[in-house]
């Protein structure tokens, strides 16, 4: 069995008296090491469908199992937990704790897992060193440029080996020069360490990097591509 | 993690040093006021017993009835008879008979005519034997502004008050102008010895202190006393221990019929001062809840503005797995952190200022002018045991309840919001 797998997925919210349905008849697939993103304008269900496979979020119908786990069956501890372990997260914003460094930052989630210390600091060490900060782990978030944040976050995500990476819109706060450069981190971290990337994107820049593209267009799958 | 938490506590001084300061003002006020409370509530309780009530007292039934009025016909008959007796089966208090009376006061000039004459308020006491306890009871002798304590017959202090008032010096003559027990007019002279400050409004205003046996013979009051006053050895009033006392002299003379016979109260039964000595009691759990509450709102508060402050780090940590559960309890051990810290810097501040006033004292004569009151007019703080620990109470409590309230909204996060809340 893949990493994911998504059959006759609905996603319904309620708005007012009525429900909105925001993604529609979902089946999807996702195999270990893909990098793929989902691809549509504002409004088209990337968001809600990254937030069900982060286990942020269950589907109104059908199914959707990460990791051999049903999402729909998960109690809220157990999706933390899946998440904890098993994902990591990077947001369009960076959102670093402002009061820790670089260095507890990364160590953060490492933390929540009680992994220990001396395991703690060789992955966080080993993570920095693959996002290139070795020099900046006692700077403060305050103190990095916006490509250098990014950086921290995806080493953040990545530190504990996680099978599964989330990403929205990753790049929406970087110029193009630093966008190339975490994505083309992204990509060396999905050959290197066999973790699968999903983004949520309308960003040209990312969707060149790609492997897998699914377009989504209210709420539904438009066209699922691969890249050679 | 706790380590983490800390660090991230000592960094961010608005999550920190704000509810640090509120927790430390609010425990310095508890433990300052409740040594206030504690230093008078204690002052007034030992005032009281040492001048007027004892830790028991015993009078005739008839002269409890009546006690205001010194009623000095209705005054215990073969006082040292029963004196003894109670030397003899209660050891572990000091015993002691005293007259209560009152009368004016004449203030003679060199040719025997009246200079001065004012009311006064008299208390007779053992003064000359050897074995008397009173003098280190009523801690006479360092009260002493002039003179020195009666040493033979016939001698008295009087209040410095008074003393100034009626224009008397050491070494004077005073008449007291009263009436005997039996109701017949009685004048008596005495030389004044000394002149005392007693601290208190109440007695400085005009009293004298007199030798029991002067007194006997000036009011014809042979081999009686107004009351007899027991004090535990250690002076230290024990409420239940008297009470117990108390009921078991009652049990053994008091007949309810009979005016005559001797009834003993204790302390808390007399003048309603077992009210305060309740108040006492439960005073300290009024200033802790007052302060419990008033904490928690302003730490709640606090906690709300963090809460906001914080959504995005704390929408970063459920993301990446923090359980809510978990996460609310790490903001609670913050809270227990920042509670210890606050409760110890607050209950050192408190302390030192009680340490203070406990020597030194707040001196309220000027407000207490007219007071009749027996209250120390130097009023002090008292540090017991309690203090200590009394403001980690509602430092700690107020703490953890303003975080309890302010982090339920973590409930109510919602993670399939977190992505699109963690965008701005």
């Amino acid at each position: 069995m893949g990493l994911i797998k998504i059959e006759n997925m609905v996603k319904r919210y309620p708005m007012g008296k009525t429900e909105f349905t925001a993604l529609k008849d979902i089946n999807l697939s996702f195999e270990r090491g893909e990098f793929c993103g989902l691809i549509g304008p504002s409004g088209s269900g990337k968001t809600t469908l990254l937030n069900i496979i982060g286990s942020l979020d269950v589907p109104s119908e059908g199914s959707a199992t990460v990791l051999d786990r049903n999402i729909e069956n998960l109690s809220h501890i157990e999706a933390a937990r899946l998440r904890s372990k098993h994902m990591g997260f990077i947001f369009q914003t960076y959102n670093l704790l402002p009061v820790y460094t670089v260095f507890e930052n990364v160590e953060f989630p490492l933390l929540i897992m009680k992994v220990p210390e001396d395991e703690r600091k060789k992955k966080v060490m080993d993570a920095l060193q693959w996002v290139g900060l070795m020099d900046k782990i006692k700077s403060r978030p305050a103190q990095l440029s916006g490509g250098e944040s990014q950086r921290v976050a995806v080493a953040r995500a990545i530190v504990k080996r996680p099978e599964l990476v989330l990403a929205d819109e990753p790049t929406a706060n970087l110029d193009a020069k630093n966008s190339h450069n975490v994505l083309k981190m992204m990509v060396k971290l999905n050959k290197e360490l066999k973790t699968t990337f999903i983004f949520a994107t309308h960003d040209e820049k990312v969707i060149g990097y790609l492997r897998r593209k699914i377009h989504l267009i209210d709420g539904k799958v438009a066209k699922d591509e691969i890249v050679n | 993690m706790i380590m983490f938490l800390l660090k991230g506590l000592i960094r961010d001084k608005s999550r920190s040093l704000f509810p640090v300061l509120m927790v430390s003002t609010g425990v310095f006020l508890t433990v300052f006021l409740y040594g206030f409370m504690q230093g008078i509530f204690d002052d007034f309780v030992k005032v009281n017993a040492q001048f007027d009530t004892g830790h028991v007292k015993i009078m005739t039934h008839a002269y409890k009835e009546l006690f205001d009025q010194m009623p000095n016909d209705l005054a215990i008959l073969e006082a040292e008879e029963m004196l003894t007796q109670l030397q003899d089966t209660e050891k572990g208090m000091i015993w002691t008979p005293r007259i209560q009376f009152g009368g004016l006061l004449d203030i003679p000039d060199k040719n025997g005519e009246t200079k001065s004459q004012g009311p006064v308020m008299g208390i007779g006491m053992d003064l000359l034997s050897s074995d008397s306890k009173e003098k280190e009871i009523l801690n006479l002798e360092d009260g002493i502004v002039q003179g020195r304590m009666p040493q033979k017959k016939n001698e008295i202090l009087i209040s410095e008050e008074f003393a100034k008032k009626l224009g008397v010096k050491v070494g004077d003559a005073a008449t007291l102008i009263s009436s005997t027990m039996h109701s017949s007019m009685a004048m008596y002279n005495f030389r004044v010895s000394g002149i005392v400050r007693f601290g208190m409004t109440a007695l400085d205003k005009s009293t004298i202190i007199a030798d029991i046996r002067d007194v006997r013979v000036a009011l014809d009051m042979r081999d009686a006393a107004s009351e007899i006053l027991g004090y535990s050895r250690d002076m230290i009033y024990d409420d239940d221990g008297m009470i117990k006392l108390a009921e078991r002299f009652n049990k053994k003379f008091f007949i309810e019929d009979d005016e005559f016979s001797p009834i003993m109260l204790s302390l808390g039964e007399q003048r309603g001062l077992g009210e305060y000595i309740n108040l006492g009691k439960s005073f300290s759990g009024i200033i802790i809840s007052i302060f419990v509450i008033a904490m928690s709102i302003v730490l709640w508060n606090s906690g709300l503005l963090n809460g906001i402050r914080r959504y995005g780090e704390i929408g970063v940590r459920l993301a990446i797995g923090e359980a809510k559960g978990t996460l609310y309890r790490r903001m609670i051990y913050e809270s227990i952190i920042i509670g210890i810290i606050g409760s110890s810097a607050g209950t050192m501040a408190g302390l030192l200022i009680c340490y203070y006033l406990q020597h030194t004292g707040i001196d309220f004569g000027n407000m207490m002018q007219k007071s009749n009151v027996l209250i120390a007019n130097v009023m002090r703080t008292r540090v017991t045991t309690t203090s200590y620990v009394i403001g980690f109470i509602p430092g700690v409590i107020a703490s953890v309840i303003g975080t309890m309230f302010s982090g339920i909204g973590i409930y109510r996060r919602k993670t399939s919001q977190l992505f699109k809340e963690l965008e701005v």
